[in-house]
């Protein structure tokens, strides 16, 4: 059994200048990447694909079965993709890790690229966090000026050129493909599949792309071996990830856990729920997951048993809510973020978002009708499986989740002719007196 | 240091580093987002004389470069003051307190969602999750962090740059101006890289956990056995339980037949 806690991509975020080559090649760090260049580009995807490694952006899809896809018959150059547009709400992992430690990420980026032999890579960061694009920033020129990136890597005759790209803000744009066409200079709208990224990606060419700590993770499998890695974790779901905790606990942060820790676990850890108060609801990976409540608190956090309670473990961004939080406020604006982000491509998500906000905002303000609850659950089923991309299929996990669990309230609201709750005793600063 | 100029004409300047930019791609196209950057730095938003000069470097329509410019929100058509604030409020932050932060400083700055105080200092607009979830209720000030506000805390911010005393970000560098930190992502790198710390106090608590009672990754040497990784495309799938990995799983094994159906 490995330890409740596992640091690794977090371990060194306290060391003084960790962003700084100097200390991260003081821990060890480009060894890894003097080991992969010594292997045989498919015994690293072998080696990836032994360890288990799953996708750390919401999916869960095998990392090393995905390299595997990129056929290497195919004349046209290869591209990494690194997606750092991380921006699904509650999700807050990858920006810290960019920020303390981008050499990981850069590492990996080096090692993930020789694997599936391509001499460009691109790192697209959300453009709303400027200090993490100049932390990658530096990291990437100073990864050059030491000849990890450049023309023949130590030595190896092996070149990967890598270019460090600042999104505009669209959340659709965490998408893999919609990810594409941004980078392409387009509006990021979803792509049609077939073909799919592994085939025709960017530029139409074979192209892999993964999330920040998928990639981020990979230096750590090279050095210490698959089986170390998959020594952590459940079953089908191995290693360590970061298990973001946000809201209502004691202390709010980023505890690194092997696959399969539970809430309880973690909230325990988190000093509990904050002060005289219990958990209501929490998202166990975003707000695209369905909601989950406290008899939920010792699911193991894998891709397995949290599919098996009725929600995803997405990116692991648990969103934590007390008594005092209004679920019915909570849902609305979630749905109205979803309104708000829909690219417009396709009619289910375009039109379906407009109106469940409309729905909602009744039944929030104690306006609408107790059938307006049958009416959301017919709109959630017209978008879900309708929609192009997953955006579409994600704004109703909330609204159908926090129906099953909180009808009750939804109905509080109508025969309350407005919300019950008092949204000062849900702040941070409500021992200040809610400061208004 | 950063050229200022507004409306008018872009500077030859400006003009070398937007072909710069595009340079930098292996298809000049994919650099129009860091060019629409640069154009902000310039000119204070993106100009008409902006949306011309991308579409002529890239030899795209006007019309192209304008649907672009209006798809992400980080692109102003109107003129943005010197700081761009930003509350979010998305539910974790509008639970945490952001409703109520951005409620008083509308208040305080007499301005409505998306507007610019009358002495062009401060843009107010409400954003969404900032990927800082664990340090609610957060601020952006000029896309850099300001963590764990509170309504009181928020009004001396903005008192503090519209007097212009210098500010930091709780989680980085001293705050510079919008423009300036457009031109960093632009690609165009300013000094404040080294400054602000590693990680905040939330970035850091597990790990503090994890010291004080002794806990570690395994060393390699006691590293158990490989367990059963799935090791095709299908049973991937069936060990996937997201929808989202369901579409992305299908997706990955229709490659996976037509790479094979190539191979043949
Ligand atoms: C609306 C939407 C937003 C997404 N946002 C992100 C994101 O910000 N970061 C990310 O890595 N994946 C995001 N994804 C998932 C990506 O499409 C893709 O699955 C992922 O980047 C693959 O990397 P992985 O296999 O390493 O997880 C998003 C998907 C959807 C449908
Ligand atoms: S589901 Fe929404 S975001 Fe996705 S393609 Fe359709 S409109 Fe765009
Ligand atoms: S909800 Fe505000 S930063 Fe995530």
């Amino acid at each position: 059994m490995a330890d409740t806690l596992t640091p690794v991509l977090t371990a060194d975020w306290a060391e003084k200048q960790s962003w700084k080559l100097a200390t991260y090649e003081r821990a060890g760090g480009y060894r890894a990447l003097d080991k992969a260049l010594s292997m045989a580009p498919d015994d690293i995807i072998a080696a990836v694909k032994d360890s288990g490694l799953r996708g750390r952006g919401g999916a869960g899809f095998p990392t090393g079965m995905k390299w595997g896809f990129i056929p290497q018959d195919n004349p046209n150059p290869k591209y990494l993709v690194v997606n750092a547009d991380e921006s699904e709400p509650g999700t807050c992992k990858d920006i810290p890790l960019m920020m303390a430690s981008p050499h990981t990420l850069v590492e990996g980026v080096i090692i993930s690229s020789f694997a599936i032999r391509a001499n460009q890579a691109f790192i697209y960061i959300r453009g709303e966090v400027v200090h993490v694009i100049r932390r990658v920033q530096a990291a990437v020129a100073e990864a050059y000026a030491a000849g990890h990136l450049g023309r023949d890597i130590h030595g190896s005759g092996y070149d990967l050129e890598v270019i460090v790209h600042a999104g505009a803000g669209a959340y659709i744009c965490g998408e893999e493909t919609a990810l594409l066409e941004g980078l392409e200079g387009r509006r990021g709208q979803p792509r049609l599949r077939p073909p799919f990224p592994a085939v025709a990606g960017l530029y139409a060419s074979p192209t892999v792309i993964n999330n920040v700590e998928s990639i981020a993770s990979v230096p750590s499998i090279i050095g210490n071996g698959a089986e170390w890695f998959a020594s952590m974790g459940t079953e089908k779901s191995k290693g360590f990830g970061i298990f973001s905790l946000s809201g209502h606990v004691a202390n709010p942060g980023q505890y690194e856990a092997p696959l399969g820790t539970t809430l309880r676990t973690l909230i325990d850890l988190a000093g509990g729920v904050r002060n005289g108060h219990e958990l209501k609801f929490w998202t166990p990976g975003g707000s695209s997951t369905p909601i989950l409540t406290a008899e939920h608190l010792d699911v193991p956090l894998d891709f397995e048993a949290v599919g098996a309670a009725g929600s995803m473990l997405g990116t692991r961004a648990l969103q934590i809510f007390d008594e005092t939080t209004c679920v019915v406020r909570a849902v609305l604006r979630w749905t109205e973020f979803y309104k708000h982000e829909s690219c417009g491509k396709c009619t289910p998500c375009r039109e379906g978002t407009y109106w469940l906000v409309q729905v909602l905002t009744k039944l929030e303000n104690g306006t609408g009708a107790e059938g307006d609850l049958e009416v959301l659950l017919d709109q959630c089923d017209n978008i879900l499986g309708r929609a192009f991309c997953a955006l579409g299929d994600g704004a109703t996990g909330p609204i159908t989740s926090s129906i099953a669990y909180f009808r009750e309230e939804y109905l509080e609201h109508l025969s309350n002719h407005g919300c019950p709750f008092d949204p000062a005793a849900s702040t941070l600063f409500a021992a200040e007196g809610a400061g208004r | 240091m950063t050229e200022v100029s507004t409306d008018g004409g872009l500077s030859e300047a400006t003009l070398a580093e937007l072909r710069q930019i595009a340079a930098r791609y292996p298809q000049p196209r994919s650099g129009l987002l860091p060019m629409l950057h640069l154009v902000q730095a310039t000119q204070g938003r993106v100009t008409s004389e902006g949306i011309e000069a991308c579409a002529e470097i890239l030899d795209i329509s006007t019309a192209d470069v304008s649907g672009v410019a209006t798809f992400y929100t980080m692109y102003k058509r109107r003129p943005v003051g010197d700081y761009h604030v930003g509350v979010c409020t998305n539910t974790l932050c509008a639970v945490m307190g952001g409703d109520a932060i951005f409620e008083r400083l509308k208040e305080h700055l007499d301005v409505g969602n998306d507007e610019t105080t009358d002495d062009g200092r401060i843009t107010l607009e409400h954003i969404e999750c900032n990927a800082a979830c664990d340090y609610a209720p957060v601020m952006m000030v000029n896309w850099e962090f300001m963590d764990n506000m509170t309504p009181e805390s928020a009004r001396q911010l903005v008192d503090d740059l519209r007097e212009g005393t210098e500010v930091r970000s709780t989680r980085g560098p001293r705050i510079a101006t919008w423009r300036e930190v457009e031109r960093v992502l632009a690609g165009f790198p300013d000094d404040r890289v080294d400054e602000g710390p590693a990680a905040g106090p939330a970035s850091l608590v597990g790990l503090e956990v994890a010291r004080r009672r002794g806990w570690t990754a395994p060393s390699t040497e006691t590293a158990g056995a490989v367990g059963s990784p799935a090791d095709s495309a299908t049973e991937a799938a069936e060990q996937a339980d997201t929808s989202r990995a369901e579409s992305e799983t299908k997706q990955e094994s229709d490659t996976e037949q037509q790479k094979g159906g190539q191979d043949d």
